[in-house]
């Protein structure tokens, strides 16, 4: 509760800030909003004070989300200092930016505590709006118009599958509840319910598929994170990309043992896994750009989080949290160091290691841990991933799909790395890198590496 | 505590190289911390001390840091520490751009290797083998030849799909595992069924045969080192192809005896094929570091068959061989360093009567030519006999198919000796001068192993005894 009354505050207090304090000083406060935040959401973890509101039941908060509200926060406050000065160049309006980004935080924490389909929409659409216009914020760009309007057109779309879906679920049960006997009859009750609660389960899958940017339901992700100004990508890809995983799996997985995994479900998921890692993978290995490069990696990525829903186990929850941690540390540091890059080309990284070695050497980590080399956090990530499908008894066909398409992302992972190390060439940032900047990424990158000797380290604060 | 200090050495003072600006310093330095670690290598060998360590290191996944060392392990460890100082001294006038770099990245791959050697817990196990995978990655990709960027990248690649799919299978052995455990002796103690041992055997050998490597996933091996700086080719051949031997070993057999029943024969088959397909490449090189590559391949061939065999003397010549063979072929790596560092071409219809100016390094060549061929009284002889003996009780057609490849290694091994080394001296031979003193005096060093071990391998068969379990 803590956090969702707070960061919709926070966002409120931002807007105000706008008109109120100097431009120089809207990051600081944006910063110091955020740390406010993190305060009032572990005071929450640890039960020490939570600000109590009758929510009818339509809100419950467990250990899980609320630890995943603290990644968030701290992965967004991580966001903050590294590209919080590239905010600030994308436009005039520097304090809206960061309001909106608050307000997308509100929605996430709703999506991590929602106990009822009701709930689940608005999180969905209260993260979703600001996203909206962060995408278009460079408004004299072309492009950045266009993913906007791309984005909402289908982004509207689904919501309304989505709340076809809802409805349907709505009719064949007589609640909006997610208690798991309703949603049992309405999947053992095909028979007396009809048709409609399957497909309104049906219409739900497709519409997270879409705003988790799984195949085929992806086409929008490459065009948005491309056109939308790279650290507007970076927040996309990472935050929200990991909030919407969350609440789809509290919404399947946390379920499933109700009403699957069935057969039926398990193909479509199969299917789906498959084609994500597929399209994610194969498309990567042809981009020159990396900013595009990423977008379509953050597809790939995206087939390993479905693993999640794959197979519900004690591993899973685990994965979720270690694997939003991991690949949201890593995207922000590469795209913190891509928005100061003068050319996002391939050839614009070439030789980075000799005009700027700290950035390069970062960044290695960062695009290892993404490959899921051991000694990095992408390693325990992925390797949670395949546990939790191989311990639930999935097809070991299903892993082994997985494995060959992690070393076909290491395939183009490794070309930025290529360039930077081993070939000639100038590159160039388009800013001044500042000692505090490199200081941050070397922090981050150590984070990185001592969650991929300890993971316990980070899961051990959920435990104990 | 100290086989943890065998990792530990190399660990820090890898990382401590990668600050040091001169570039000098950073050479003796790692080759400080390279004979540091030899001695703590050499004492660890003496039956004295106590060699088993544990710590715990991520108890929610059941793994532990768990290192011990029996005969195979202070074989294999001894190797590695043995190699790097050989290594460094021999190319001690090898200039390196970024020298601290380059050699900080030895020192890590140094500690990756020594960590496989020594890691008791599976998933530890595959940690230090990607580990001792990276650092060689850099080395090649940065220090390497023209073509080293693609040649690099495609074994890399190559040995991580391999890993990847090793990875699975540990995972599927973990979870079949009562307690829910890597360590060594719940994975031995686990009794799988056929259809079980089948798919996972598979997922461990293709990872172990890409390392080895074995025919047909040899293909990233020639071009690897031949792109590759020398003094990485060296550690590439000698120390890190054993990784995938001693994996088979140590965590292929025990484990799925019944798949190992079952496909046996087809790996034997496919050693043998690889042993000659190998040699007759061999005798068509124009290039010594491609022959020696081949050359080398050849060897791992028969290694991996006698493994297969599954006789205890054939065994025991694999583990000898492994020693002897690591030794040997960094031997021959620095005879075509120092020619190609003095003369500026490998090939050898570029070179020709080396002999006449150079006697030294062409008797030091001689001796190792002659333990490439395994002639009796040198090293390889003890191994290849006892390999050759457990074929032949295995099979006599698989043991004399691979005897043909005997012949060819003495063919393409005699024709590069004769082609450099004897014969009228050409253009490029003219001017020569004799090896440089570290050159020979290392090269003597390995002559003096060479035929010591040849004479008396007594001391390596006592440890290929003690083999727990």
């Amino acid at each position: 509760m803590n956090a969702i009354i707070l960061s919709a505050l926070c966002g409120v207090v931002m807007m105000f800030s706008g008109i109120l304090l100097p431009k120089s000083a809207i990051k600081n406060v944006a910063i110091a909003a955020l740390l406010v935040l993190l305060v009032g959401n572990l005071l929450q973890f640890y039960g020490i004070f939570t600000i109590n509101i009758d929510t009818k039941d339509l809100l419950s908060f467990d250990r899980t989300g609320l630890f995943f509200n603290t990644i968030i926060i701290v992965s967004t406050l991580v966001y903050f200092i590294l590209s919080g000065s590239d905010i600030e160049r994308v436009g005039t309006e520097v304090a809206e930016y960061f309001a909106l980004i608050f307000f997308v935080l509100c929605g996430v924490t709703i999506l991590t505590s929602f106990n009822g389909l009701l709930m689940f929409f608005l999180g969905i659409e209260i993260m979703s709006i600001p996203l909206y216009i962060l995408t278009g914020s460079d408004k004299k760009n072309l492009k950045s118009n266009e993913a906007s309007l791309k984005y909402f057109l289908m982004g509207s779309f689904s919501t309304g599958i989505l709340l076809m879906g809802i409805t349907l679920i709505y009719g064949a049960t007589g609640s909006f509840g997610l208690q798991s006997t309703t949603i049992k009859s309405a999947v053992t009750g095909f028979s007396s319910a009809g048709i409609l609660a399957p497909v309104g389960l049906v219409l739900l899958f497709i519409s997270m598929c879409f705003k988790v940017s799984a195949a085929p339901f992806h086409f929008w992700a490459p065009d948005v994170y491309d056109g939308s100004p790279s650290v507007f990508t970076s927040f996309m890809a990472t935050i929200v990309k990991a909030a919407g995983f969350f609440a789809f799996i509290k919404l399947f997985a946390a379920k499933s043992a109700d009403f699957g995994p069935g057969p039926a479900w398990t193909l479509i998921l199969f299917v789906i896994i498959v084609a994500t890692l597929l399209i994610g993978n194969i498309t990567a290995v042809f981009q020159q750009s990396v900013k595009r490069m990423l977008a379509y990696s953050s597809i790939a990525q995206a087939g390993f989080m479905l693993f999640a829903l794959y197979s519900t186990n004690d591993f899973t929850k685990d994965g979720i949290l270690l694997y939003t941690a991991a690949y949201s540390f890593a995207t922000i540091g590469i795209f913190s160091i891509l928005t100061k890059m003068e050319d996002f080309s391939l050839d614009g990284y070439n030789g980075l290691s000799k005009t700027q070695p700290v950035l390069a050497a970062t960044n290695t980590v960062f695009f290892l841990s993404l490959s899921g080399i051991p000694l990095t956090a992408g390693f325990f990530a992925k390797y949670y991933m395949l546990a939790s499908a191989i311990k639930s008894g999935g097809p070991i066909s299903l892993v082994i799909i997985a494995v060959l398409f992690a070393a076909v992302s290491v395939y183009y992972y490794f070309k930025v790395i290529q360039a930077m190390y081993f070939k000639e060439g100038n590159a160039a940032t388009n800013t001044t890198i500042t000692p505090s900047f490199k200081l941050g990424l070397i922090i981050l990158a150590a984070v990185i590496i001592i969650l991929g000797v300890f993971p316990s380290a980070l899961l051990g604060f959920y435990y104990f | 505590m100290v086989p943890l200090l065998l990792i530990l050495i190399p660990v820090i003072s890898g990382l401590l190289t990668f600050f040091l600006k001169n570039g000098n310093a950073a050479k003796n330095w790692a080759l400080f911390a390279s004979i540091a670690t030899l001695v703590v290598g050499l004492y660890a060998v003496c039956p004295c001390c106590k060699l088993d360590f544990d710590a715990a290191w991520i108890p929610l996944l059941g793994t532990r840091f768990t290192l011990s060392m029996d005969g195979l392990s202070k074989i294999l460890t001894l190797l590695t520490a043995i190699s790097f100082p050989l290594v460094f001294v021999s190319t001690y006038n090898n200039e390196y751009k970024q020298s601290n770099a380059f050699y900080g990245l030895m020192l890590l791959s140094q500690a990756g290797l020594m960590g496989v050697f020594l890691a008791s817990d599976l998933l530890l196990f595959y940690f230090f083998w990607e580990l001792a995978l990276i650092p060689v990655y850099f080395l090649c990709s940065i220090w390497g030849g023209e073509k080293r960027i693609a040649v690099t990248f495609k074994f890399f690649i190559y040995t991580f799909v391999g890993s990847l799919l090793m990875l699975v299978g540990i995972l599927s052995l973990y979870f079949l595992t009562p307690d829910h455990s890597f360590a060594l002796k719940s994975i031995y103690a686990l009794k799988l069924s056929a259809t079980q041992q089948n798919l996972t055997f598979w997922l461990f050998f293709i990872a172990f045969a890409i390392k080895m490597p074995i025919f047909p996933l040899h293909t990233w091996q020639p071009d690897a080192y031949e792109q590759s700086p020398t003094a990485v080719t060296m550690i590439l051949s000698g120390v890190m192809v054993k990784m995938g031997i001693y994996a088979v070993i140590r965590w292929l057999i025990p484990v799925f005896p019944l798949a190992t029943e079952k496909f046996g024969h087809l790996i034997i088959l496919l050693s043998v094929i690889g042993m000659i397909y190998a040699s007759l490449i061999a005798i068509k090189q124009d290039d010594v570091k491609r022959l020696i590559a081949y050359s080398s391949i050849a060897h791992i061939g028969l290694m991996c068959a006698a493994l297969f065999s599954m006789k205890t003397i054939g065994w025991n010549g694999v583990m000898i061989q492994m020693f002897s063979h690591g030794i040997n072929v960094i031997g021959l790596w620095i005879v075509a360093d120092a020619i190609e560092q003095k003369l500026g071409t490998r090939k050898f219809s570029e070179l020709g009567g080396l002999a006449q100016k150079a006697p030294t390094l062409a008797i030091l060549l001689l001796v190792l030519a002659f333990a490439n061929v395994a002639l009796p009284l040198t090293n390889a002889f003890v191994g290849e006999f006892l390999m050759f003996n457990g074929l032949f009780q295995y099979n006599y057609w698989m043991a004399g198919a691979a005897g043909v490849s005997i012949i060819l290694g003495a063919v393409y091994t005699l024709n590069m000796v004769q082609r450099i080394f004897y014969g009228n001296t050409v253009i490029a031979t003219e001017n020569a001068v004799d090896a440089n003193k570290a050159v020979t005096f290392i090269l003597t060093i390995i002559v003096i192993m060479v035929l010591g071990f040849g004479v008396y391998p007594q001391p390596l068969l006592d440890l290929t005894k003690q083999i727990h379990p």
